[in-house]
C-alpha cells in the first residue's frame, strides 16, 4: 500500500520533475543575484510581477510565447520521425517573405481570402524548405542537422537579396522592406487582448499535431520510423514518405510563424523577421521533449522569463545578460532532470520489496 | 574585452547610485512582509518624470547603442528624473511590449526607442495606444500629417564629422587609398561614405575610397575580413558605418593601418592608429525633450542638428594626426560651426559619371533630398 502511494505515475512525473528543476534554477539564480548585491526576494517578486502577476503581464508573456510555439513545432515534428532539424529560422523567414509577396499581390481583395492565401503560401514555402533537408538525408545521406542549418544561411541570404533587391519597396529608404500588404489584410489581435492571433494558431497547431502524432495510425507509423527506421522499413512502412511529411509539417509550422509575423506585426517582410525565433524554437522543443502539447507551456515559460527580464533590467538596472543566466540555469537543470524520469518511481518500489 | 567588463561592473555593482538603490532595496525587502506592493509604489512615486530608453543591442557595444546609453547615463544625474532602460530588444512585438511595460508598469511618459526599426509599425502602434506619452525616435522620418503628434524623430548630420574624418584620412594616407565598411547600402550610410571621400579629396583629389558592404548591422567576422582584405589591397585608412565599429578599429590597429571611429569614441581600442571619430552627442537631444516634458511644452516632432547644434562631435585627435591635417580640419570645422559649410556641392558626379547635383546648386545640410541619397560619388569604388 505504502509503495503504491509513493509510486509516481508518468503523468505526475512529467509535471513534478520539470517544476522541481525550475524551482532549483530559481534558487540558484537567487544565489547569483545575491552575489551581485541584490535581494533575491525582490528579484523573485519582480519576475512574478513582470511575467505573471497582472493581466498586462500575462499579455506581455503570451505575445512573446506566440512565435515560439510555431517555431518549436519545426523541431518537434521531424524529431518524432527521428530527424534532428534545426533550420526553422530559414523556413520562417522564407515563409514570411512568401506571405508578404502574396499579400501585396492580392491587396484589396477579400481580406480572409488574402490571409488564407498568405498562410497557404507560407506553409508550402516553409514546408518545402525543411523538406529539402529531409530529402537530402533520405536520398543522399547528408546529415539533416547540418544541412538544415546551412539551408538557413542560404534562406537568409536569399531573403536579404530579394528584400534589398528585386522585391524592395522603393519607398522603404533606410529600412529595406517589401511593399506593404495593406492594413486591410492584417490579422488583428485576439478579442479583448493585446496579443495577436499567432498565439491561437500556435495552440491549435499544437493540439492538431499532437492528436495526429499520438492518436492516429499515421502518427503511430511516424513514431515507429522515429524509433527505428530500419525496423519500420522491414515492417513495410513508407519510411521516406513519412519522414518527408514530418519535415513538411514542421517547416510549414515555421513558415506559418513567418506569415503571422508579417500579417500581424510588420505588415511587410524586412530584416526584423530575423529575430531568432527559429533558433529559440529549438530550445523550446527540447525542453518540451519534442511533445507538441508540452510546447505550449514551455513557450509560455520562456515568454514569461523574457517579459520579466525586461522588468529586472528596468527596476534593478541589471544587464540583459542576467536574464540569460536565469534562462540558462533553468534550461540546463530541466534538461539535466531528464535523467530522473523513471527513477522517482523505481526507488520506493525497491524499498517496498526489500 | 576587459574594458567592457569593468564598465559593466561599474553599472551593476559599484556605482554609488546603484549602492543607494541597493540599500533602498534592502530596506524594502525587510518591509516586504508588511506590504508587498506598497514599497514599490512608494519608491516609484518620487520622480517627477520617468524616461524610458530602449536599445536594440548591448549598451556597451562601443557603437550605436553605447552612444545612446551615454546620454541616458547623463540624464540619470538630472534631479527629479528616473531613467529606466532595456537593452537587446528586437524589432518585433517585443519592443511594443517593452514600451508598453515602461508606460504601464513604470509610469514612463517620455520614451526614447532608439533603433531605426522600432519606428514603423511598433512605435506608431504604441503611440496610438498611449496618446499622452511622448515618443522620441532616433533616425526615423517623422512626417507632418502622416504620423501622430506625440511621436517624433531626431537625428544628426554626422556626415559633417565623416567629412572631417576624411580630411584627416586624406592627410594620413600614403597609398591614396582609403576604405569604408558599410552594413547596408541605405541613404544614411551612403551619405557618410560619400562625405568621407569628399573630405579626403579636399586634401588630394586623386584619393579613392573602397566600399565594402557586409550586409547587416552586426557581422563581426565579415567586418574583420573586410578590414583584412582592404589592408591587403593597400588601403591605409579605414572607417565604417556598422552598429559596433569595435572589430573594425581593432583589426585596423592590428594590421598597422589608420582608422577613424564612428558612433562613439573608440580611441582606447587603437591608441596608435586612431585618427579621430564621428561621435553622436545625444545628450543635447535628450535634455531638450526632458525639459519640454517637465515644463509641459509642446513636443518637438522633428529634430535635426549637426556640429553647430551639438548633436555630433569629433573624438579628440589621435597621436598620428599631423599639424597640417589638424589645421585644415579645424578650419573646416569652424565653417561648419557657423553653419555655412556645404559638403554636397553643385557639379557633383556619381561613380558612374552621372551628374547628381547640378552645377551651381549646392545642397545645404538640412535639404531633405540628401536623406534619400542613392548614389556613390566619383572616386568611391563600389556599387549601390
Amino acid at each position: 500500500m505504502a509503495a503504491s502511494r509513493l509510486r509516481m505515475s508518468p503523468g505526475l512525473e512529467a509535471l513534478v520533475i520539470p517544476t522541481g528543476a525550475l524551482a532549483a534554477a530559481l534558487v540558484l539564480f537567487g544565489v547569483f543575484v545575491l552575489l551581485l548585491g541584490h535581494s533575491p526576494i525582490e528579484v523573485y517578486r519582480l519576475i512574478w510581477e513582470g511575467g505573471f502577476a497582472s493581466s498586462f503581464a500575462w499579455q506581455n508573456t503570451l505575445s512573446r510565447a506566440a512565435p515560439l510555439i510555431l517555431a518549436a513545432l519545426c523541431v518537434a515534428l521531424p524529431a518524432r520521425a527521428g530527424l534532428m532539424v534545426i533550420g526553422g529560422e530559414g523556413a520562417l523567414v522564407l515563409g514570411g517573405l512568401s506571405a508578404a509577396v502574396i499579400g501585396h499581390a492580392m491587396a484589396g481583395l477579400w481580406p480572409l481570402g488574402v490571409q488564407l492565401a498568405m498562410a497557404a503560401g507560407a506553409v508550402v514555402m516553409g514546408g518545402l524548405w525543411v523538406m529539402a533537408a529531409g530529402a537530402l538525408r533520405q536520398y543522399r545521406g547528408i546529415n539533416e542537422t547540418l544541412s538544415s542549418l546551412l539551408l538557413t544561411y542560404i534562406a537568409i541570404a536569399l531573403f536579404n537579396h530579394l528584400v534589398e533587391g528585386p522585391l524592395r519597396d522603393p519607398a522603404s529608404l533606410n529600412k529595406p522592406s517589401t511593399a506593404p500588404i495593406g492594413e486591410a489584410s492584417m490579422i488583428g489581435t485576439l478579442p479583448g487582448m493585446d496579443v495577436h492571433w499567432g498565439l491561437a494558431f500556435g495552440v491549435v497547431c499544437c493540439l492538431a499535431l499532437h492528436l495526429l502524432v499520438e492518436r492516429t495510425p499515421w502518427g503511430f507509423a511516424l513514431r515507429i520510423v522515429g524509433g527505428n527506421a530500419r525496423a519500420a522499413r522491414l515492417a513495410g512502412l513508407p519510411v521516406a514518405r513519412l519522414m518527408l511529411a514530418a519535415c513538411f509539417l514542421g517547416g510549414g509550422a515555421a513558415g506559418l510563424a513567418g506569415m503571422v509575423e508579417v500579417a500581424a506585426v510588420h505588415g511587410s517582410a524586412n530584416a526584423s523577421l530575423m529575430a531568432g525565433y527559429g533558433y529559440a524554437g529549438i530550445l523550446v522543443a527540447f525542453i518540451a521533449r519534442q511533445n507538441a502539447l508540452a510546447i505550449v507551456p514551455v513557450s509560455i515559460l520562456l515568454g514569461g522569463l523574457a517579459a520579466s527580464g525586461g522588468m529586472l533590467q528596468r527596476r534593478l538596472d541589471l544587464p540583459d545578460a542576467t536574464v540569460l543566466v536565469l534562462q540558462g540555469m533553468a534550461f540546463l537543470l530541466i534538461l539535466a532532470s531528464e535523467t530522473l524520469y523513471g527513477r522517482l518511481r523505481a526507488r520506493p518500489r525497491a524499498e517496498a520489496t526489500a | 574585452m576587459r574594458k567592457v567588463e569593468q564598465q559593466q561592473g561599474v553599472e551593476v555593482g559599484v556605482s554609488p547610485e546603484a549602492g543607494r538603490r541597493r540599500f533602498v532595496q534592502g530596506a524594502g525587502s525587510a518591509a516586504i512582509a508588511a506590504s508587498l506592493a506598497g514599497w514599490s509604489a512608494g519608491a516609484w512615486a518620487q520622480a517627477k518624470l520617468t524616461v524610458g530608453v530602449i536599445y536594440v543591442g548591448p549598451r556597451d557595444d562601443y557603437g550605436y547603442n553605447q552612444a545612446q546609453a551615454q546620454a541616458a547615463a547623463a540624464l540619470k544625474k538630472m534631479p527629479g528624473l528616473r531613467v529606466v532602460e532595456q537593452e537587446r530588444v528586437p524589432e518585433t512585438t517585443d519592443v511594443q511590449k517593452a514600451m508598453a511595460s515602461m508606460i504601464v508598469q513604470d509610469g514612463a511618459t517620455l520614451l526614447f526607442p532608439t533603433s531605426f526599426g522600432y519606428f514603423d509599425p511598433h512605435m506608431l502602434r504604441m503611440a496610438e495606444k498611449f496618446p499622452k506619452v511622448r515618443f522620441a525616435h532616433c533616425g526615423g522620418m517623422w512626417t507632418q500629417g502622416k504620423h501622430p503628434m506625440n511621436t517624433g524623430s531626431y537625428f544628426g548630420y554626422i556626415d559633417e564629422c565623416q567629412y572631417l574624418n576624411g580630411i584627416l584620412a586624406g592627410h594620413a594616407s600614403k597609398t591614396k587609398k582609403i576604405g569604408f565598411i558599410a552594413a547596408k547600402p541605405i541613404p544614411q550610410v551612403l551619405r557618410n561614405c560619400n562625405a568621407f571621400l569628399l573630405g579626403a579629396r579636399s586634401v588630394d583629389p586623386k584619393i579613392t575610397c573602397q566600399l565594402i558592404v557586409t550586409g547587416d548591422w552586426s557581422l563581426p567576422v565579415k567586418e574583420a575580413e573586410a578590414v583584412n582584405s582592404m589592408a591587403d589591397q593597400g588601403v591605409d585608412v579605414i572607417t565604417c558605418h556598422v552598429d559596433s565599429p569595435k572589430v573594425v578599429v581593432e583589426t585596423a590597429e592590428k594590421r598597422g593601418i589608420f582608422s577613424c571611429g564612428y558612433h562613439a569614441n573608440q580611441s582606447a581600442l587603437a591608441p596608435k592608429g586612431y585618427l579621430s571619430g564621428a561621435e553622436w552627442n545625444w545628450l543635447t537631444v535628450y535634455e531638450q525633450h526632458v525639459k519640454d516634458a517637465l515644463s509641459g511644452a509642446p513636443f518637438r516632432n522633428f529634430v535635426r542638428g549637426g556640429l553647430k547644434e551639438g548633436f555630433v562631435r569629433m573624438s579628440p585627435y589621435g597621436r598620428a594626426v599631423g599639424e597640417a591635417a589638424r589645421k585644415q580640419a579645424e578650419a573646416t570645422r569652424a565653417t561648419m560651426m557657423k553653419g555655412d559649410f556645404i559638403i554636397f556641392r553643385g557639379g557633383l558626379k556619381d561613380n558612374t559619371g552621372k551628374e547628381v547635383i547640378a552645377a551651381g546648386k549646392g545642397l545645404i545640410q538640412t535639404d531633405p533630398v540628401l536623406e534619400s541619397m542613392n548614389y556613390l560619388v566619383e572616386g568611391v569604388i563600389g556599387k549601390v
